[in-house]
């Protein structure tokens, strides 16, 4: 089941504060080490790649390897200089892509 | 050796080990020295001084499969004093390699959590590239229980 | 007597297990969201316990955190897939779970603090699941869901969910429940497996002692389905027939007359601590 990934961004803040990001997605992170019940290797099919970019400016990437736990969660921070939108992607090994938004406003 | 009681069931408890690793497809464990020759492969050679970045994990993890994992780095995160990648390793993992995590001086702070899996009781390692090229790291034990209940 | 020395060896090592060691659940309080959680309630007339907790209060402090921000725990993607299953058609009516009970947030508060309940139709106790099930054949025409099959869960979880922070209060005085609340407690207290241990040995013997490296807890049901730092998302049934498991019993089926009766008596022994669901355990 594909659910929406899960997002936390304050909805303010001050110019130049920084702020505490979490994002939560659903994803079995199938490691590629696991047999199935008739011993055939279960192929590998995680998220390889999340990337938090702010106004098209990258704020935070992580490269995934299968020890990632199932529903891959990350708490990252982010400087702010002004309003505008977080963008959130990760990338499935499968060429799949999750994307999610998130707006902040500056005061 | 004289088939002893003791002796049966050191071989009983000998064989559920093996069915166990057999279970995995990859079936040596990476050893400490897999761990070591990744960081090299990631420092360009250069060996890691200690301080500047700390690695926060629970002494004893509740289950294996979901540890989680803080990491940050002592860094203005601004012009020179910024920190361009945290790379971490578990060195009992079939494979090392967990994640490596890039900063921005739009991250403001080089501080990042996660929740990894670990196969068992080993050492978390992180280690910390500055822009200058200097690297530090840090290593954390982390013993793994086998999970119980869930009431 | 030499078998008889064995099995006490074995009983001490399991219940030692890294030290006979004692420990009280922790001194801490939960709030999840902003919504106060009650983790330690007075227990009801003829508990067995002065006081119940929550099983949270027996876990580490990282898994401890992973239930207080909404956003960190992993049983919420469970929720919001319950949400979408709550209002997706099925059936030979045309209808969702929404065209009659409509807006979740009002309609569904407190179910998960007061089932099971008395169904007169059956003539047993009806889980949310079993009244998910009901539902499904008697106004939306729809097949039941297996047992963990098909969202189950994530409905249940939906559904539990509605009612956090709100006091377990289940109604004992309707049709037979209290027969079934003494079946339930039968079974609590009967050893059973080749370990010969009943639900009591460890969840009301030997609660707060460690086994197989875990705090045992009083076996509270308030969070469930729960999400297990193990297993991910995981339903009381499954739960009650993996303990079984564990003591090498031979395992009831899902919502079998065995579970209805001990999902009644259980969900009983937790009366006044707050729906968690979904939890997060180790």
């Amino acid at each position: 089941m594909a659910s929406k990934p899960r997002i936390k961004v304050p909805k303010s803040a001050s110019a130049g504060e920084v702020i505490t990001i979490k994002t939560l997605i659903s994803h079995e992170m199938e490691s590629g080490q696991r047999k199935d019940k008739d011993g055939n290797p279960i192929p590998r099919k995680i998220i390889n790649k999340f990337t938090c970019t702010f106004e098209g400016q990258t704020v935070f990437e992580c490269d995934l390897d299968p020890a990632i736990s199932a529903n891959p969660y990350f708490e990252f921070n982010a400087k702010v200089p002004a309003s505008g939108t977080f963008k959130f992607t990760w990338l499935d090994d499968d060429g799949s892509v999750y994307e999610a938004e998130a707006p902040i406003e500056v005061k | 050796m004289k088939l002893t009681r003791r002796n049966v069931l050191g071989l009983t408890a000998g064989a559920a080990a093996f069915a166990v690793a057999g279970a995995r497809v990859t079936p040596a464990l990476a050893s400490a020295e897999d761990a070591e020759k990744m960081i090299m492969e990631f420092t360009g050679g250069a060996t890691p001084g200690e301080g500047k970045v700390s690695l926060n994990t629970p002494e004893i993890a509740e289950n294996g499969n979901t540890v989680p994992v803080s990491v940050s780095v002592e860094s203005a995160m601004e012009g020179d004093d910024l920190v361009e990648s945290v790379i971490i390793f578990a060195d009992g993992n079939p494979s090392p390699a967990v994640a490596t995590f890039h900063f921005t001086e739009m991250s403001g702070e080089a501080l990042a959590t996660t929740r990894i899996r670990l196969a068992k009781t080993q050492n978390v390692i992180a280690v910390a590239k500055m822009k200058d090229g200097s690297v530090f790291m840090d290593k954390k034990q982390v013993k793994v229980t086998i999970g119980g209940c869930g009431g | 007597m030499k078998r008889l020395l064995i099995a006490g060896v074995v009983m001490a090592a399991a219940f030692a297990g890294s030290g006979p060691v004692w420990a009280d659940p922790v001194d801490d309080t939960l709030e999840i969201d902003g919504t106060p959680i009650i983790t330690r309630a007075k227990a009801p007339e003829g508990h067995p316990f002065d006081e119940v907790y929550s099983g949270w209060l027996f876990r580490e402090a990282e898994t401890r955190d992973a239930e207080r921000d909404s956003i960190e725990n992993p049983g919420m993607i469970a929720v919001e897939d319950g949400e979408v299953l709550w209002n997706k058609v099925e059936g030979t009516a045309g209808k969702s779970c929404a065209s009659c009970h409509g807006d979740a947030a009002e309609s569904m508060k407190g179910i998960g603090a007061s089932f099971p309940k008395w169904d007169a139709d059956s003539n047993k106790p009806i889980n949310v699941e079993l009244q998910i099930n009901k539902c499904r054949t008697e106004q939306m025409g729809a097949e039941p869901l297996a047992f963990n099959k098909g969202g189950q869960q994530e409905l249940t979880s939906y559904i539990k969910h509605q009612s956090l922070g709100m006091p377990v209060q289940i109604d004992l005085t309707q049709g037979d429940m209290q027969a079934w609340w003494e079946k339930g407690k039968d079974l609590y207290y009967t050893r059973t497996g080749q370990l010969n241990l009943a639900c009591a040995s460890c969840h009301e013997v030997a609660m707060g002692k460690y086994i197989r490296a875990d705090h045992l807890s009083q076996g509270q049901v308030n969070g469930f389905p729960t999400y297990r730092l193990k297993s991910g998302l995981t339903s009381l049934h499954q739960r009650f027939r993996g303990c079984i498991r564990d003591t090498r019993a031979e395992q009831p089926k899902a919502f079998s007359d065995e579970l209805m009766a001990l999902e009644t008596y259980v969900t009983w022994r937790g009366t006044g601590l707050s729906v968690e669901t979904p939890s997060v355990r180790q």
